[in-house]
């Protein structure tokens, strides 16, 4: 069993370390995992994304034509991952910037009102905790428990103070996560 | 020790703290600016030497009067960097002086981009600079290889008095995974008997690669030759192999291309499709008898395919060694872009399909070529 995810937004939206949560929480839970970020010049202020396997067996190739999850932030990763998810997968779209809906009906897609979820549950920059919450709830890759002890073990030390309101956002994102079909 | 989520650069950085490199010189280039970041805290940290020169021009002499002095030294880059080393790590490879070079390959020619590349396997393995010398060459296809690899090549630089290289390529540089980095190694207590070390009490010794004699130089270039296959016969040669017993279609690879190739060759095996991997570790020294052994005792072995992520460098020296037995076929991507496991089963199927029909006479499979 492999799953791969791709997480994409803004640089600032935390595409990146959602996906560095997955890849420990997977690592802790003893599966196989990889992470590669985009490293190219769209870090410098466009969009930021992520690719994490979650896998059985040892990763071979580390990114994906079409992930079996995509977790779009912003108006352009609903763009690019939409039409990619792979039939049967999940597409996460933080409906609080992204007013597009998908018209695929052969994938399974929650709208979750990211920003909104971590502006009254945490800070505005949690809305990736936000994010990865709903995915959970709509694809149990690893249990929510899995997740929030990696966050307690390796939120950075300067953000230590922030677990609380971190927790707070991805349980209030993982009860909004029931997916819908077009 | 137990499992840590690692980038590579990371890793290849604190890899050589812990093998007990005591000096890197270095100057920043994406994709393995990380990996001189790390060193630039760390070496600080243990009071070693971090120090980052004005270029890599500089950085690699550093790296040269390091090396002399019989400090164990390492210093990275990117390719345009490497090509600006290149004058340097002749020198060494002249002076027979040990150091390891990590490459973490980007696009090119030129500045080309940041992105993942295999096109500096000529550049690397053939020769790091002018002259008649190999450098040993190592290629890990993972984060944790790239940790053990760097260890072995603090080791194989001491064993041979040889420049060692660590060639990656952005995406082992910049990826995540579980790896296990090796206790600390304690620094070692005295220099080799051949460094500069200041003569009180004993003859000079003279590190140089001047040699203004052609005799001198030539009995100097045998003696660089007569090490370098002492290296070749010495079993320093690595490679993987998965699911080759029985293949008919062999894929060779190494580094990322090899990993995205695992993926196909187990998809395919999956639907019973006979294909198996050769990953080559050491890219200098060559697996060739290793390699010659598949194409000559395995009878089912019909094609081999050569996958990189460049126009097909590593490609001659397979045919060197298994041209004339069975065809030998190519695919790659260029410019920085990683090809997908479904390329390559695409192009392997293709490849089975066309073996299939044996009646085709073997001229006409040596050196076909796909794209």
């Amino acid at each position: 069993m492999e799953t791969s995810i791709i997480i994409s937004g803004f640089g600032g939206q935390g595409a990146l370390f959602a996906g560095q949560l997955l890849a420990y929480a997977g690592m802790d839970a003893g599966r196989f995992v990889s992470w590669i970020p985009s490293y190219g010049p769209e870090m410098r202020g466009g969009t930021a994304h992520c690719t994490v396997i979650i896998s059985d067996d040892e990763v071979g190739a580390p990114i994906v034509a079409r992930p079996d999850i995509a977790v779009a932030l912003n108006l352009p990763s609903f763009d690019k991952y939409e039409p990619l998810v792979k039939p049967d997968g999940l597409l996460v779209v933080n409906s609080s910037l992204v007013t597009s809906e998908s018209q695929r009906a052969d994938i399974d897609v929650v709208y979750v009102p990211a920003n909104g979820i971590a502006e009254e549950w945490g800070t505005p920059k949690m809305l990736n905790m936000a994010a990865v919450g709903a995915m959970l709830a709509a694809r149990p890759v690893l249990p929510l428990a899995v997740i929030e002890a990696a966050l307690v073990a390796h939120l950075p030390a300067s953000k230590q103070h922030l677990i609380e309101a971190n927790l707070q956002v991805l349980r209030h994102g993982f009860a909004v996560g029931q997916p819908a079909r077009a | 020790m137990t499992k840590q989520l690692l980038k590579g650069n990371v890793a290849f950085a604190e890899a050589a703290i812990r093998a007990g490199c005591e000096a890197y010189f270095g100057y920043p280039i994406t994709p393995q600016t990380e990996l001189l970041e790390h060193m630039s805290r760390r070496m600080i940290e243990l009071g070693r030497v971090f120090l980052q020169a004005e270029s890599e021009v500089a950085a690699v002499n550093m790296v040269y009067g390091a090396a002399a002095a019989g400090a164990k030294v390492m210093t990275s880059s990117s390719s345009p960097g490497i090509s600006l080393m290149q004058e340097g790590f002749s020198y060494m490879a002249g002076s027979n002086v040990p150091a390891v070079v990590i490459d973490v390959m980007r696009g090119g020619p030129g500045l080309g981009n940041i992105q993942p590349s295999q096109a500096d396997y000529y550049q690397v393995t053939k020769t790091a600079g002018h002259g008649d010398f190999h450098p040993i060459v190592l290629a890990p296809s993972t984060v944790q290889e790239a940790i053990d690899l760097t260890v072995l090549a603090f080791d194989l630089a001491e064993k041979y008095r040889t420049l060692v290289f660590v060639i990656a390529d952005g995406a082992i540089g910049q990826m995540m995974e579980p790896a296990e980095l090796p206790e600390m190694r304690p620094l070692p207590e005295k220099r080799p008997d051949w460094a500069v070390t200041g003569a009180k009490g004993r003859p000079h010794n003279v590190i140089s690669s001047l040699f203004m004699g052609a005799e001198q130089l030539e009995q100097m270039n045998i003696e660089l030759q007569g090490k370098l296959r002492q290296i070749e016969q010495s079993g320093e040669v690595r490679y993987e192999s998965l699911a080759i017993d029985d293949a008919e279609i062999i894929v060779v690879a190494f580094g990322t291309a090899a990993r995205v190739a695992k993926t196909a060759v187990k998809r395919l095996r999956a639907e019973g499709l006979p294909v198996g991997l050769f990953r080559p570790i050491t890219l200098w020294p060559f697996p060739e008898n290793e390699l010659a052994r598949l194409a000559e005792r395995i009878p089912a072995a019909r094609s081999f395919i050569v996958v990189e992520m460049n126009a097909g460098q590593m490609l001659h020296d397979v045919r060197e060694v298994v041209g004339g037995r069975v065809p030998v076929a190519f695919y790659g991507r260029m410019g920085g872009i990683i090809p997908l496991p479904e390329e390559i089963e695409t192009e392997i199927r293709r490849q089975y399909a066309q073996v299939a029909r044996t009646a085709m006479p073997m001229e006409a499979r040596n050196g076909h070529h796909i794209r």
